[in-house]
């Protein structure tokens, strides 16, 4: 079931100087089977905007649709959603089958399937969720990624055109969310429902959506695959929110950007002050610097994650220290340690402060 | 917000019952006291209230509260430190047992206090013979109210302080405070209100207490009728308008207390959204 | 493991104060709460079972623990009702006086037992306000079970209102959007979501009322009117025989009182913590 939400937008609170605009005009189109992300930090009122499709806000003006279904004025009991809650909201004085029967329950007499069709549905579900085992106990003896699984069972269960998730594995810890995560794509690989969820973690965006919508103070900053988003990110924002940045700000005259010691190659940008921003992947480091980057740093820090070594880079010429991450294999060519002084080398280099965003290559390795 | 039972019809529907079951319930009874008091006019009611007898009850209810409101309130302190600041074995009963005179009928609280200091209770031969009388005079009347008033400062107390935790106090301690200025200046300020509405309630009861009252009271006019039992004896001798010209003062009384609790509980929620 | 606890007691014992406060409570309780109650013991040690049973079986007594039994049952259910209607309206809705509404709920524990005793009974007696118009209707209040009834349901408002209104207001709102996109009905997400939340409040409010109601004596005793076998309360009886100077009897009956009393509270208690036990899974 496809989703077409158009000209959506509200505003809390009385007329006035306390008056804040929770959400600008949305206009979204969620396609049949999609998994979309909503990525924002806290306030920009993606929450908003997944309550107004669920129906448990109504918006100021604007319209949804799911399919052809005009459900801007339908209730949220008869808007055919799922709804899964950050904190589960699983009803504790109900056992774990009692809470996925629940909807199934609720139902009008005449709509209601029989007990033993009800029974071998919750089961169904329960296998799916991987919970069959604990039909009978209560939401407070289980994990809180088991009772996650159940609210998702438990909001499956009526068989929703489109599901909605509110900062699903928010609760959770590390580990636990990881895999839910995984679980769920594979859940909706399967099933194939449309479904929207609220995130402020970007990896668990980029993970797991087909499209992630980026918003900030209630307006849409950019809609893309994972893949573009972090490619191409439509401005400063974006790119900011989606990863860690190093900064880089100085004059740039006949295409070379000066910052105390520090220069840089960088064609095509006109002379003026510009900041440039790049990701900590992309600055490698060498024991010279080349012909095009004479960016002279010290390590400060040295904290080897997983595959790679994140490196704390201090210079004069540099407001905030630069984060960069490196591999195992260049960390001990490079014979790091603390105190020691290298030069980095950008592999790319990106600008927002122009009229279209552009990213640039001033150097390659040597 | 979506939420259950916001539709318009049934909001008004519960609303309608509510304020009518409310004011045929409790506001009809309250109106009722003092339309009864002035049901003869401004003028009998001042009579009524300058009444001999009404005026003794008066203050023997006054004597009673000026008695048991510190006692309570310094039993009250003091428990609540014991219960919530110290771990020792029988804590749990004591706690219970405070709770026993919630649970208690008054006649029956009366009738205790009876067996004991009554002519043939346990201590009534002594206290005869040393020309102490306890029953059927005030001091019965204080004690039977001590007694049933004794768990309201402690109970509005002990769940704040173990809320609060001893933190502060531990703090102040290894400042080199003294007890008493760990809890004047470090435990009282946190309290305050809840004291202050312990108080209130403690007040409210030890004024209007009347089955335990009634049992060692003796019923004796003019000396040992507080203001509750004054008014039973004006209805009993069908002086309707006397009755609620006492029971009046009680309901003004009972009306400055709800007022105080009001405020109060506004106050705390004021605070609460400051922080 | 009282040794281990009085030692873990000791080395907490950080704060000053422990003998002393120790010292005031334990004196106070003896004084003013034991030792009166140790009394009603050696009352009752002076009579044999059978003289014991005798007075306690009496026909008279018999009658009024029923009618004491009827009216605080039905003052209980009354004040489930409403007091489960009052904690709704005054958590969910606004509506122009609500503060005063709250205000008033607290009206039956401030406002003097006797006072409420004379008020009800004028009111319901034949020529009050509300008396006059149930009189035509062959209703009577005044003088029936249905007088003690309504006398022990006002003095026993607060409890249902005050317990479960707080349990309303930490209900979270999540609990009621889950029902509600689930496909709830209102009747339905009441009876099965919302209601169950509430139940310990509800039935420890109600077990309140109920014990409170047992114990009535001032409001009652009024609209009551005392005819013996039919208005006459189990609290009155004990104060009819303590004015004939009836001491054993008016000592066993009061420990029957106190007994049922103590019992319900105990039972209340414990019912809650094995209900709360469940809801946390096992922990308490």
């Amino acid at each position: 079931m496809s989703i077409r939400i158009a000209r959506i937008d509200k505003t809390y609170g009385a007329k006035g100087p306390g008056q804040t605009r929770a959400l600008e005009p949305i206009d979204l189109d969620i396609h049949d089977g999609e998994l979309i992300g909503l990525l924002g930090p806290s306030g920009s009122g993606k929450t908003t905007l997944l309550r107004i499709v669920a129906g448990l806000e109504q918006a100021d003006s604007g319209s949804i649709h799911f399919g052809e279904r005009d459900v801007t004025r339908v209730h949220v009991r008869d808007r055919r959603i799922g709804f899964v809650f950050q904190h589960y909201a699983l009803f504790r004085h109900m056992s774990v089958y009692d809470n996925v029967a629940f909807g199934l329950n609720a139902l009008p007499r005449r709509e209601r399937p029989s007990t033993e069709e009800i029974r071998s549905r919750v089961m169904q579900l329960l296998e799916m969720v991987r919970l069959q085992a604990f039909a009978k106990r209560f939401p407070a003896q289980l994990s809180g990624g088991q009772q996650q699984r159940v609210a998702l069972a438990r909001a499956l269960a009526l068989k929703p055109d489109v599901l909605l998730l509110d900062e699903p594995f928010g609760a959770l810890d590390a580990k636990v969310r990881q895999e839910l995560r995984r679980w769920l794509r594979h859940l909706h690989e399967e099933l194939h429902f449309t479904s929207l969820f609220v995130t402020h973690d970007q990896e668990e965006a980029l993970e797991l959506s087909d499209r992630v919508v980026v918003m900030s103070n209630g307006r849409i900053e950019q809609i893309a695959t994972p893949d573009t988003l972090y490619r191409q990110p439509a401005n400063r924002f974006v790119f900011e929110f989606l990863g860690d940045i190093n900064r880089l700000e100085g004059d740039v005259e006949r295409e070379v950007l000066t910052c105390g010691n520090a220069r840089i190659a960088v064609p095509g940008i006109a002379s003026g002050r510009h900041e440039l921003l790049l990701r900590p992947h992309e600055i490698s480091l060498a024991t010279q610097a080349s012909d095009r980057a004479h960016l002279p740093v010290t390590v400060s820090a040295i904290v080897p994650v997983g595959a790679e070594v994140r490196l704390e880079l201090e210079a004069d010429w540099l407001g905030e220290p630069w984060l960069a991450t490196i591999g195992h294999e260049a960390f001990e060519r490079l014979d790091i340690t603390r105190g020691k002084r290298l030069f980095a080398l950008p592999s790319q280099l990106h600008r927002f402060d122009a009229a279209q965003p552009t990213t640039l290559i001033p150097a390659t390795a040597s | 917000m979506v939420r259950i039972g916001d539709a318009p019809g049934v909001r008004r529907l519960l609303i309608g019952t509510a304020l009518a079951l409310s004011a045929l319930f409790l506001l009809l009874p309250l109106v009722a006291i003092f339309a009864q008091a002035l049901m003869s006019g401004l003028d009998v009611y001042w009579q009524n209230l300058r009444d001999e007898y009404t005026l003794a009850a008066i203050g023997l209810t006054l004597l009673v509260a000026l008695l048991t409101v510190p006692i309570n309130l310094i039993f009250g302190v003091f428990l609540a430190w014991l219960v919530t600041r110290f771990d020792f074995p029988g804590r749990r009963l004591l706690q219970t047992l405070i709770d026993i005179p919630f649970a208690v009928s008054p006649v029956v609280a009366g009738l205790v206090y009876l067996l004991l200091y009554g002519r043939n209770g346990w201590l009534g031969g002594w206290l005869d013979a040393h020309d102490i009388q306890i029953m059927f005079a005030w001091p019965g009347i204080v004690l039977v109210t001590i007694f049933v008033t004794c768990p309201f400062i402690a109970r509005e107390l002990i769940p704040l302080m173990q809320a609060q935790g001893s933190r502060e106090e531990e703090a102040a301690v290894t400042l080199g405070a003294s007890g008493w200025t760990i809890f004047r200046r470090v435990t009282l300020p946190k309290i305050r209100h809840a004291l202050l509405y312990g108080v209130i309630l403690t007040n409210a009861r030890a004024v209007g207490e009347f089955g335990a009252v009634s049992v060692v009271a003796g019923a004796i006019r003019g000396e040992t009728n507080t203001l509750p039992l004054q008014v039973e004896q004006l209805y009993q001798d069908y002086n309707t308008v006397g009755a609620f010209t006492s029971a009046s003062l009680l309901a003004l009384l009972a009306l400055l207390t709800l007022a105080a609790k009001a405020a109060l509980e506004w106050r705390a929620a004021r605070r609460e959204t400051a922080t | 493991m009282i040794v281990s606890a009085f030692g873990l007691g000791r080395q907490r014992r950080v704060l000053p104060g422990f003998g002393l406060s120790l010292g005031v409570s334990l004196t106070f309780v003896s004084l003013i709460l034991l030792l009166p109650l140790t009394s009603l013991v050696g009352q009752l040690s002076q009579l044999s079972w059978s003289q014991y049973w005798f007075l306690i079986t009496d026909p008279r007594l018999l009658a009024s623990y029923g009618v004491t039994l009827l009216g605080a049952g039905v003052a209980a259910l009354f004040n489930a009702a409403f007091g489960l209607l009052m904690a709704w309206v005054l958590v969910r809705y606004d509506f122009p006086g609500k503060r005063l509404v709250d205000a008033l709920m607290d009206l039956p524990f401030a406002l003097p037992t006797a006072v409420a005793g004379v008020t009800l009974a004028t009111l319901y007696s034949s020529n009050g306000w509300i008396g006059r118009l149930l009189d035509p209707l062959g209703l009577s209040v005044a003088y029936t079970w249905v007088g003690i009834a309504l006398a022990m349901a006002f003095t026993s408002i607060p409890f249902v209102v005050r317990t479960v209104q707080p349990v309303l207001e930490d209900l979270p709102a999540e609990v009621d959007e889950a029902a509600v996109t689930l496909g709830a009905r209102d009747g339905h997400a009441f009876r099965r979501v919302i209601l169950p939340y509430l139940w310990p409040a509800l039935v420890t409010g109600t077990g309140l009322a109920f014990v409170r109601s047992l114990g009535e004596f001032g409001a009652v005793i009024f609209i009551a009117g005392g005819k013996p076998y039919e208005t006459e309360i189990t609290s009155l009886m004990i104060f009819v025989k303590l004015q004939e100077y009836d001491y054993a009897g008016a000592s066993a009956v009061a420990s029957i009182v106190l007994a049922t009393s103590l019992a319900l509270l105990l039972a209340i208690n414990l019912w809650q913590g094995r209900f709360i036990k469940r809801l946390h899974g096992g922990r308490p």
